[in-house]
């Protein structure tokens, strides 16, 4: 949330400080699955905590509502599954040309939904990714209702065996950290600022001199990319590549997740997914209600804490403002 | 010299200790009923399974220490196959039963056979379970698409259905139905026509409908289950496809479905099933009890496979006291099942139970004295005769 302006002030405790919890945020990581918790569990948070973070970058950043991220996730899925499983790829190139799929998808989506804003860029996104949707319902390699199954996780370049849950583990969060690198640079590179100065204000944006729409078109590549980095592990890690994955209801999710967390903070959408996967996973047992509770969840967050968890906690931060 | 005997003792003891886990895995024998608790075929799996896995570990359970899970995997293959896991890795759960959803039992089939935990199918239909997926920790109880399809398929051509218009749930299990019935009917001299796919859980079938009454059949398949099965009736109904000449075949039917649809609708429908609550005493006894339990509700088929296996699995676990996947299916294979369910069953090599189906028809209001009186054999489909042959097994365990 901070300004461009206020950086110069104190350059190097922030920087000290930043580095100090990236230490710590990376001690939690390589800790965490060894203490009791379930891997496949810490696997499937970090995985959606990475599409949120992706999503965020739109949302947050460019102040653009995608509803269609799960077309990306799910492709991305299909794609890195069909790759492994059948053309016998490399876990780590499937997931590669996962990503690449994703980010071709968004480069189209994008250079087509970018014209609008608000709601119309919402409803164009939502479209595509119902068109996505019906076509994975359809073509032969997704097989329809039964999903990719059986996608092996193998061996990462022939040395490390992923069946061993805790290689898969340290695998992903590689992923997830390099995946999150990549926004952290982004937000905060000049690339970055001007994203913020186009959510701020578009038209004195383009009366600068900076070619707004193909920056847009670029965030929403590298976040379609990022989407589907995320869904192309969550198919390595769970095995299949499902409907589940490109369904509408996915990228409501997203949405969930990153306002619960808060949306333009660089954690807040860890800490969203983190609620709402771990929400569904205790609460699995009783079936269908998951979706009241979160539903109240979402009502509760929207009413009380707008910011969001993680923006509510800074903008209480006494330095701030 | 007192010091070493006390330590050769506890030794000892450890050792046996030891050794008694690797038997019973945690003490408990764990049963994880996972299946469709609140879509379209919760009715006919959902909480009546859990009430059946119940029902057998009061009777069967003797000196084991046993305990039922249930969760709900709203047919989707992921949710199925991460529960299952979850499962297996967390709660140490031995056997997962019931499973229905062809393409969430493929699903559980792979996490089951990699981490040779017992898998005892009830609900889900496919034969790909016993064929091209077939695994050593793995028993197909109920049904499959190739019994249905011998059944109610052959039935109906030979009363002069001969040319055949499919509906199908576009996934694993309608594919399976339709291609297996499809088989039958060419084989009995009939010709199908055509078919149309729908996505799994519709709720309007009228475009499918127009398309299967334009295409002049006499017969159109629902090679579908559940709440699609009586969905595409009803609107079959009110479409007045059965009055203007079409019959409609619904390749699998449910006890459940008929009571969804009522008699009216449902009367004359000619249905494969592998347990009629009404057959015989046994058979009454358990849906009596059954019935007590669950409001009145009958069993379905799928309900009584449910705690036919589960008893059947418990006494193996007595007899071996060794609750491993592969070898408690192992000597489940070597053990006949004698029960309301089956007479003289036999697991085969593949994994399928093989026992004797019935071929029933719906009655008419008029005939039906009662609540839950819906059918009346036809006739007895001899085990040998439901199941497909074991030399046509595509299982990689049957050595052909």
């Amino acid at each position: 949330m901070s300004g461009p302006t206020t950086q110069s002030a104190d350059a190097p405790t922030r920087r000290l400080a930043g580095l100090l919890i990236a230490g710590a945020g990376l001690a939690v990581l390589v800790v965490a699955p060894f203490t009791g918790l379930y891997t496949v569990f810490l696997m499937k948070l970090m995985c959606f905590a990475l599409f949120a973070c992706a999503f965020n970058l739109m949302l947050g950043y460019v102040g653009l509502l995608s509803f269609g991220h799960a077309a990306f996730f799910g492709m991305a899925a299909y794609a890195t599954g069909h790759v492994v499983k059948e053309w016998g790829f490399d876990p780590f190139l499937g997931i590669l040309a996962g990503a690449a799929v994703a980010g071709a998808m968004g480069l189209v989506f994008g250079a087509i939904a970018i014209r609008q804003k608000g709601i119309y860029f919402a409803m164009i996104t939502l479209a595509l990714a119902q068109m996505v949707y019906f076509f994975c319902l359809q073509v032969k390699f997704t097989h329809g209702e039964d999903g990719i199954q059986g996608i092996p996780r193998g061996m990462l370049f022939g040395l490390v065996d992923l069946r061993d849950s805790l290689n898969m583990y340290f695998f992903v969060a590689a992923i997830f950290v390099v995946g999150y690198a990549i926004i952290y640079r982004t937000v905060h590179s000049p690339f970055g600022q001007a994203l913020k100065g186009i959510r701020e204000n578009e038209p004195r944006m383009i009366s600068l001199g900076y070619p707004v729409a193909r920056i847009k078109v670029m965030a929403f590549t590298i976040s379609a990319a990022l989407a589907g980095l995320a869904g192309a592990t969550k198919s390595i890690v769970f095995q299949a590549a499902t409907l589940t994955d490109v369904h509408w209801h996915m990228s409501g999710e997203v949405v969930l997740m990153t306002l619960i967390g808060g949306m333009g903070t660089m954690f807040g959408p860890v800490v969203g997914a983190g609620v709402i996967v771990a929400l569904q996973n205790y609460l699995a047992t009783i079936g269908s209600w998951v979706t009241v509770v979160m539903g109240v969840i979402f009502v509760v967050c929207v009413l009380t804490f707008r910011r969001g968890i993680v923006g509510e906690i800074l903008a209480r931060l006494p330095h701030r403002r | 010299m007192q010091l070493t005997k006390w330590a050769m003792a506890s030794t000892a003891l450890l050792v046996l200790a030891g050794a008694a886990q690797a038997e019973i895995s945690g003490g408990v024998v764990k049963i994880g009923v996972l299946n469709d608790r609140s879509g379209l075929y919760a009715d006919l799996s959902g909480e009546g399974s859990v009430v059946a896995a119940r029902m057998a570990v009061e009777d069967f359970a003797g000196g084991l220490d046993v305990e039922v899970l249930s969760a709900d995997h709203q047919n989707k293959p992921d949710v199925g196959s991460s529960v299952a896991r979850q499962w297996i890795d967390q709660e140490g759960v031995d056997v997962i039963v019931d499973v229905p959803t062809s393409s969430v039992a493929l699903a559980v089939q792979q996490v089951t056979s990699d981490t040779d935990t017992a898998f005892l199918n009830s609900g889900a239909a496919t034969t790909a379970l016993t064929n091209d997926q077939c695994a050593p920790t793995f028993v197909h109880w109920t049904y499959d698409t190739y019994a249905l399809s011998v059944g109610t398929g052959k039935a109906v051509v030979e009363g002069g259905g001969d040319t055949w218009f499919f509906l199908t749930a576009d996934y694993a299990f309608g594919h399976q139905l339709q291609a297996d019935t499809a088989a039958v009917v060419e084989a009995n001299g009939g010709k199908v026509l055509g078919s149309v796919n729908h996505p799994l859980s519709t709720t309007d079938f009228s475009s499918f409908l127009l398309q299967a009454q334009a295409s002049g059949a006499k017969v159109i398949g629902l090679a579908n289950a559940g709440g699609d099965t009586t969905n595409a009736i009803k609107q079959a109904n009110s479409f007045g496809i059965v009055q203007s000449g079409q019959q409609l075949a619904a390749l699998l039917g449910f006890i459940t479905d008929v009571n969804a649809l009522g008699l009216d609708v449902a009367q004359g429908l000619t249905l494969t099933t592998g347990f009629y609550w009404d057959r015989d005493d046994a058979s009454r006894a358990f849906a009596e009890r059954f019935a007590e339990k669950m409001n009145g509700q009958m069993p379905t088929m799928v309900h009584a496979g449910v705690y036919s296996a589960v008893a059947h699995y418990l006494k193996a676990v007595a007899e071996i006291d060794d609750d491993g996947g592969k070898a408690a299916v192992d000597q489940m294979k070597t053990m006949p099942i004698n029960d309301f369910f089956a007479t003289d069953g036999k697991i085969r090599p593949d994994g399928r139970m093989v026992h004797d189906m019935y071929l029933v028809k719906v009655k008419s209001p008029a005939e039906s004295k009662g609540p839950w009186d819906y059918y009346t054999i036809l006739a007895t489909i001899p085990g040998d005769e439901a199941f497909k042959p074991l030399a046509e097994s595509t299982c990689s365990l049957v050595a052909n």
